[in-house]
């Protein structure tokens, strides 16, 4: 199988190949999931620790019954409570984990690039549950099987990426996913909330929802993350609403079947109009969150996977 | 239908200053020509001076908040009777215009009360105290004619910055008033030699072009459509001069009293001459005169700033800035005709053409199709102007007093006489 990654940090080191896997893996738990019985021993004997630097509710939780699922001996870490108040360093907490010998790490924090440098200083497997505006890989990987399982396909989809981009980790992961399964992605947003250097990536960007949503396949709406802003991104909730937020108005600009798509949590009236969230003729919303739980499953197994035959190379040792 | 018969025919667009006659079908001029009129009613110019109305950006109407300085009806009525037929408001009221509420109130007063056409600006940021963007979308749509923090600069380049790039998407025009505001805080007078004879507060006049400079950086940054409401000083203009070589879509504009007065005209503490920013240096002025004359600078503005006698009867720091000018605009230009230092036409192209241009508007010429927004005016007749005769609630005028030349015969909105001289 197609998976040669020690950690999951990003899209971006994932080859397209490496990307069907998972999705292809991750298809099998989605039926698994679906049974009374949903156990499975890939995890087995594992020990997988969830640290989360930021509050998270619907990640941790997706990750934690994935393990479970899996087998895995799950234990969550609020690190916002613990040792960071007293003073302690990223790595020095990292070496302090690590010397507890977990075999998988899932780490969600505030800074860019936080994440990768915990990898460097850990011998097990680290998947990344979002740090600060950079990646958030599982998110992009559970959206693309979304599309998939909905459209069909995952190439020449025209998508459109909507609302605040710039302090999106979501977005960043999904344009780059999105972009190597060879779509044609938009973004769609005020120009103070789209950073306009994503075009030199391949991106169209819009400041006009009716534009940007004309003749897609795919509709992705984004939370405006008031708790990242500093102030004065846009004049107010309710002119953004007006301008930006997904009404049955702007969405008939797009294709008759385009699908709805949005990470949560949703602000209501603020990004999107709550009848178009909840019309299940449009909305994936909810199958959004059912693959969660499947991706991170097969993320999980998967590089459980690698690292099982790593240490056997190792005759067993850990590194 | 009316003929203007025997008209000595201002216009800005082709520059032209000709005997000749114009004829005006309803609220649009028809035609015009140079031979014999064709026949029908008839107003016969007797050789005076007729050209498009005068619009005026950034006019002060004290309403809501300070009626008593000024309204709707008494601005209008200083409007028509200087030649004015369209004002342009500035938000800089109490409270700020900042709600697409408030303008809709402004609207509705200006729609009934004022005798002259009236466009509204909404400030930039909220309050006007350059912290947050205010709903620029949902204030176009409410019939914002451009936006601006009047006085107050956004001193937080990044609140500016996103306040520029949000408005450029909205295809918004917005106006600065270039100024390094903690150099000028407190300023009452330029520096130079007679503020420190006075021991006057002053700024430097290099603030002007530091903020000019931020500014044009950021209208390279965000490709925003951008007026600047106040260009006053000499070593402002190279700046300026560069920002418009480079391509940017930026225009200028001055004051008339900055054109017609200078920092010496304050004399002894004479308030009703403090305008903000302060009267220059007369090197400073006349370099403003050939500005306007090249082209580099844009638009002539009243900057008419309406201040009732308790807030300019006060020291000199204390008192309020600002200066009517509706009525007196005209025949304070004309002064610099009278010098020859601007054609007729120049100075229309700056106080109407270049104005409703920068606004879209169709008036400010004299083609055919555009609206018969017309002023009448005697450029030669003498008077001495008594500030007590002035149609605006307050009078606070520089010139009372002063010798002035050129009289408004008639002034038309629509083809509608709304003023007779």
């Amino acid at each position: 199988m197609a998976f040669r990654q020690k950690h999951l940090l990003g899209i971006e080191p994932l080859h397209p190949e490496e990307i069907k896997t998972v999705l292809d893996v991750a298809d099998t738990y989605v039926d698994l999931n679906r049974q009374s019985n949903k156990h499975s021993d890939a995890l087995k004997g594992l020990t997988q620790i969830n640290m989360f630097f930021e509050n998270s509710t619907r990640t941790q939780a997706s990750f934690e019954l994935a393990g479970k699922r899996l087998g895995a001996d799950v234990m969550n870490m609020a690190m916002q409570a613990s040792s960071i108040k007293k003073g302690e360093t990223l790595i020095d907490t990292a070496l302090t984990l690590n010397a507890m010998h977990p075999d998988l790490l899932v780490v969600r924090h505030p800074h860019s690039g936080a994440v990768d440098l915990l990898a460097q200083k850990v011998n097990c497997a680290v998947l990344n549950a979002g740090d600060g505006k950079h990646e958030h890989p599982t998110q992009a990987l559970l959206d693309a099987l979304t599309i998939r399982r909905a459209k069909g396909r995952l190439h020449r989809l025209n998508i459109a990426i909507c609302g605040d981009i710039t302090h999106s980790r979501v977005a960043r992961s999904n344009l780059i996913l999105l972009g190597k399964m060879e779509n044609r992605v938009r973004l769609v947003g005020p120009p103070t909330l789209v950073p306009q250097q994503f075009r030199e990536f391949g991106c169209e960007i819009y400041d006009d929802m009716a534009e940007g949503l004309k003749d897609v396949d795919v509709v992705m709406m984004l939370r405006l993350q008031k708790e990242r802003m500093d102030g004065g991104f846009i004049p107010s909730e309710r002119e953004y609403f007006y301008r930006y937020g997904l009404d049955a108005d702007k969405l008939a600009h797009a294709k008759p079947d385009a699908i709805v798509m949005h990470p949560g949590p949703m602000n209501r009236g603020v990004e999107i109009d709550g009848t178009i969230a909840d019309d299940i003729n449009r909305s994936v919303i909810q199958e959004q969150v059912e693959m969660g739980v499947a991706v991170r499953m097969a993320a999980m197994d998967l590089l459980a996977r690698n690292l099982k035959a790593e240490r056997e190379a190792n005759n067993g040792v850990m590194v | 239908m009316t003929i203007f018969t025997n008209a000595r025919l201002i216009d800005p667009e082709t520059q032209t200053d000709e005997i000749g006659w114009l004829r005006v079908e309803g609220p649009t001029i028809a035609e015009r020509g140079t031979g014999t009129p064709p026949m029908g009613e008839s107003i016969d110019c007797g050789g005076k001076c007729l050209a498009p109305g005068i619009v005026d950006l950034g006019v002060k109407v004290s309403e809501p908040g300070e009626r008593h300085k000024e309204s709707f009806a008494s601005a209008g009525r200083a409007a028509a009777a200087g030649g004015v037929t369209t004002i342009v408001t500035r938000p800089d009221t109490i409270n700020a215009i900042d709600t697409p509420e408030v303008l809709e109130f402004v609207r509705r007063r200006a729609a009934t009360d004022a005798i002259v056409k009236v466009k509204h600006m909404s400030a930039l940021t909220k309050g006007r105290d350059g912290r947050e963007m205010v709903e620029i979308g949902f204030m176009l749509d409410a019939g914002a004619a451009a936006f601006t923090d009047c006085d107050h600069v956004v001193t937080d380049t990044k609140v500016l910055q996103r306040a520029l790039t949000y408005a450029k998407s909205c295809g918004a025009l917005v106006i600065g008033h270039p100024q390094e505001p903690t150099l000028s805080k407190g300023a009452a007078a330029t520096s130079g030699k007679f503020a420190a004879l006075r021991g006057l507060p002053s700024v430097s006049p290099m603030a002007e072009r530091m903020g000019l400079d931020r500014d044009l950086a950021l209208v390279e940054m965000t490709g925003v459509r951008y007026h600047f409401d106040q260009v006053t000083t000499a070593r402002a203009l190279p700046a300026l001069e560069r920002g418009k070589a480079n391509g940017f879509d930026i225009t200028a504009g001055v004051s008339i009293h900055h054109l017609t007065l200078n920092e010496l005209d304050v004399g002894d503490y004479r308030t009703f001459f403090k305008v903000k920013p302060p009267l220059r240096a007369e090197e400073d002025r006349l370099a403003m005169v050939d500005a306007v004359a090249s082209g580099l600078i844009d638009i002539i503005c009243s900057m008419h700033t309406p201040q009732d006698e308790e807030s300019k009867r006060l020291p000199f720091e204390e008192a309020a800035s600002g200066a009517v000018a509706l009525e007196t605009m005209l025949p304070a230009a004309l002064r610099l005709y009278h010098a020859g230092q601007l054609t007729l036409p120049e100075l229309f192209r700056a106080m109407a053409l270049n104005p409703a241009k920068r606004l879209g508007l169709n008036s400010g010429r004299l083609s055919d199709g555009a609206p018969a927004d017309l002023v009448l005016f005697d450029p030669d007749a003498p008077f001495v102007l008594d500030r007590f005769a002035l149609r605006s609630k307050s009078k606070n005028t520089p010139f009372d007093g002063a010798r002035m030349q050129g009289k408004i015969k008639g002034t038309w909105v629509d083809g509608l006489r709304v003023y007779e001289g």
